[in-house]
């Protein structure tokens, strides 16, 4: 079994980003980039996968402009066998594009599994997979906590509000990844110079033939309304006579 | 035209977060139809006619849609789709799943968790965890939309709409339901609750979590919270998680207890209220945001907050 991995470019998660003074967006340039943190417990379960003899081949797939590779590169170094690069103009692809796009690497590639990031955490779009699984016409496992492959199925345990649901799916099926699936490993120093040779192909939307046109038009990036701090109170019976005055008691 | 509304519900009991979502969805300035989809859901059907503002409840019934899979509840509101130019549900477990698969079997690009209409065509939506606003319009023909409910009112109750049931779709037989671990508990519910404790890491076990947290959470009538790094430690669980991967909340009082206060976390609680920290180091971020600070160890002043609280509360 094949497992196809799309992995997402996104600004490092330590970062606190600024919104540009004009509202056309969020300050980029110079900015410390990594892989979407659920992308790499995506690709973490796939090599998981491979390891217990289950999948046969990882693919990791990204869509995105210039030094996107260096993305692919890190799920190589974690051990992916090699790399699709969708080379666009600019970042940003919404995800009914990508997912668009994805849908022909799928079918070029045939893959029983594709295992995503639940989210994005730059857009926290949330719909990527879903979309994708509509596409094809496959099962969707969301938020998946835990991932089993049976004979022609995959079991996969949920998070929903309120607990945990497990569903099993027909293969080929997607599969979101959440938290608690895994903890990702990191790339040995062998592994990252093993990574440099392994063959990232590259493709574009024209030739897939996709129209990654955007849908949606952003008029405005501002600030959030900012919140101050308040005071320090000194003993809980303080605490509790202002609480009684905010009136949320 | 008219606007098709998700509700979230157990079948029996219709969840709050569908009166916020209404909201959303008269603010869109047409009718709106609200679709209740379970297996013996009157109940819930019955309790979303009740809200101020619905024309219509849509009920679909059915064995197949017992525990609202993605696959055959996308189909059915693909079937409904061709009636409505716009098509809402709150950002919830069922929302998230069900929503963008709808989208992409329309050819439309979904607006995920707007937390505010600008105009029928233009909304708000938080990025990079909530570090940024984005005011965006979408041209396409069928407005899919999730709405993060936080952010908005609850619609009154005191209608009576009608409760109309409808066919069933064909199921596209992808998945199956194989079982649901669902905590039982008598606290309000962590999404819509007015009142809510947070633990974090600091707490140090899921014994301390439950021995300190809880007593007051209950002493207050609150919900409980965790951080990430509470939850994955296990001291509490998943779906007690606030912030940017979790749960997004804004209740009237936050009390976050031994939460340093990272951006994940402020993401989903910095819309509170009133917020309050307690935290041994006086330079932790989440002071910058909390409206009363409180420095010292929590295992001595959670105790103490609990017992105020309950002689406050007589
Ligand atoms: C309202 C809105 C307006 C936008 N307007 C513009 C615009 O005007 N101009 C513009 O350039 N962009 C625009 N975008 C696109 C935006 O910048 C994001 O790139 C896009 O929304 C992707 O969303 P996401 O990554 O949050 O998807 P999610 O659905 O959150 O991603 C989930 C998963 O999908 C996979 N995935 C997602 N993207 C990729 C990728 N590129 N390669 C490989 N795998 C991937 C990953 O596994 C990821 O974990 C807009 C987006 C939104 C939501
Ligand atoms: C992709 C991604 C998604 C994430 N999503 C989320 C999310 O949704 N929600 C979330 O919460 N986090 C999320 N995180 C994690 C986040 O970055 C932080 O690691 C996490 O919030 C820290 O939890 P904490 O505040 O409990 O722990 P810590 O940061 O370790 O803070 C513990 C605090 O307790 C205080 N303390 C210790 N002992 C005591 C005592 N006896 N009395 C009083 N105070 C004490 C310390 O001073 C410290 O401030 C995410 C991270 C990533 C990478």
């Amino acid at each position: 079994m094949k497992i196809l991995v799309p992995v997402k470019r996104v600004v490092d998660y330590n970062v606190k980003i600024r919104v540009k003074a004009d509202g056309s967006g969020v300050e980029l340039t110079n900015i410390k980039m990594s892989m979407n943190p659920f992308d790499e417990i995506a690709v973490e379960e796939a090599l998981r996968l491979k390891e217990a003899g289950t999948a046969t081949e990882v693919v990791a797939v990204s869509v995105g402009p210039a030094k996107t590779d260096e993305t692919i590169r890190t799920a190589l170094a974690m051990g992916a066998d090699r790399g699709i690069w969708v080379k666009t103009e600019e970042a940003g692809i919404e995800p009914l594009a990508v997912a668009k796009l994805l849908k022909k690497i799928v079918e070029q590639e045939g893959p029983a599994l594709v295992i995503l990031g639940k989210q994005a955490i730059d857009d926290d779009c949330n719909q990527t997979g879903q979309m994708l699984a509509a596409l094809l016409g496959w099962p969707q496992g969301t938020f998946a906590s835990k991932v089993a492959p049976a004979d022609g199925t995959v079991e996969v345990t949920r998070e929903i509000d309120g607990g945990l649901q497990t569903v099993s799916l027909n293969l080929p099926a997607i599969v979101t990844t959440d938290l608690r699936l895994n903890e990702p490993r990191y790339a040995s120093l062998p592994n990252i110079m093993k990574a440099k040779k392994k063959p990232i192909a590259e493709t574009t939307p024209a030739e897939l033939g996709v129209d990654i046109a955007p849908r949606l038009a952003v008029l405005s990036t501002t600030e959030p309304a900012g919140r101050s701090g308040g005071i320090k109170v000194a003993s809980a019976t303080e605490l509790v006579d202002n609480l009684k005055k905010a009136g949320v008691l | 035209m008219a606007t098709l509304l998700l509700a979230e519900h157990d079948d029996a009991t219709l969840n709050p977060v569908t009166a916020r979502a209404l909201t959303a969805a008269l603010a869109l300035g047409a009718p709106v139809h609200v679709l209740v989809v379970g297996a013996g859901a009157d109940a819930a059907a019955q309790a979303a006619a009740k809200l101020d503002g619905v024309a219509e409840v849509l009920l679909a019934d059915a064995p197949l849609y017992a525990h609202r899979l993605a696959e055959p509840v996308a189909a059915l509101i693909v079937s409904l789709a061709g009636d409505y130019d716009a098509i809402l549900a709150p950002s919830t477990a069922v929302g998230k799943n069900v929503l963008p698969r709808v989208a992409a079997l329309l050819d439309v690009m979904q607006v995920s968790d707007i937390i505010k209409v600008v105009a029928p065509d233009t909304f708000e939506r938080p990025i990079y965890a909530g570090n940024a606003i984005q005011t965006v319009r979408s041209g396409e023909a069928t407005k899919v939309i999730t709405v993060r409910t936080a952010s908005f009112a609850a619609a009154g109750e005191g209608n009576s709409a009608a409760v109309r049931p409808v066919a069933v779709a064909a199921d596209p037989a992808l998945s199956r339901f194989k079982g649901e671990d669902i905590a039982q508990s008598d606290r309000p519910e962590l999404a819509s609750a007015r009142l809510i404790v947070s633990g974090g890491r600091a707490l140090g076990s899921q014994e301390n979590f439950h021995a300190v947290i809880e007593p007051l959470a209950d002493a207050l009538g609150a919900a409980v919270g965790a951080s990430r790094a509470a939850v994955d430690a296990g001291y509490a669980p998943n779906d007690w998680q606030v912030g940017q991967t979790g749960k997004v909340v804004a209740p009237d009082l936050y009390v976050a207890v031994g939460i340093s206060g990272a951006i994940q976390h402020l993401a989903g609680m910095k819309d509170s209220k009133v917020i309050v920290a307690i935290n041994k180091d006086e330079d932790a971020p989440i002071f910058q945001i909390a409206d009363f600070g409180l420095v010292g160890d929590l295992f001595q002043i959670v105790p103490e907050l609990t017992a105020e609280i309950a002689k406050a509360k007589g």
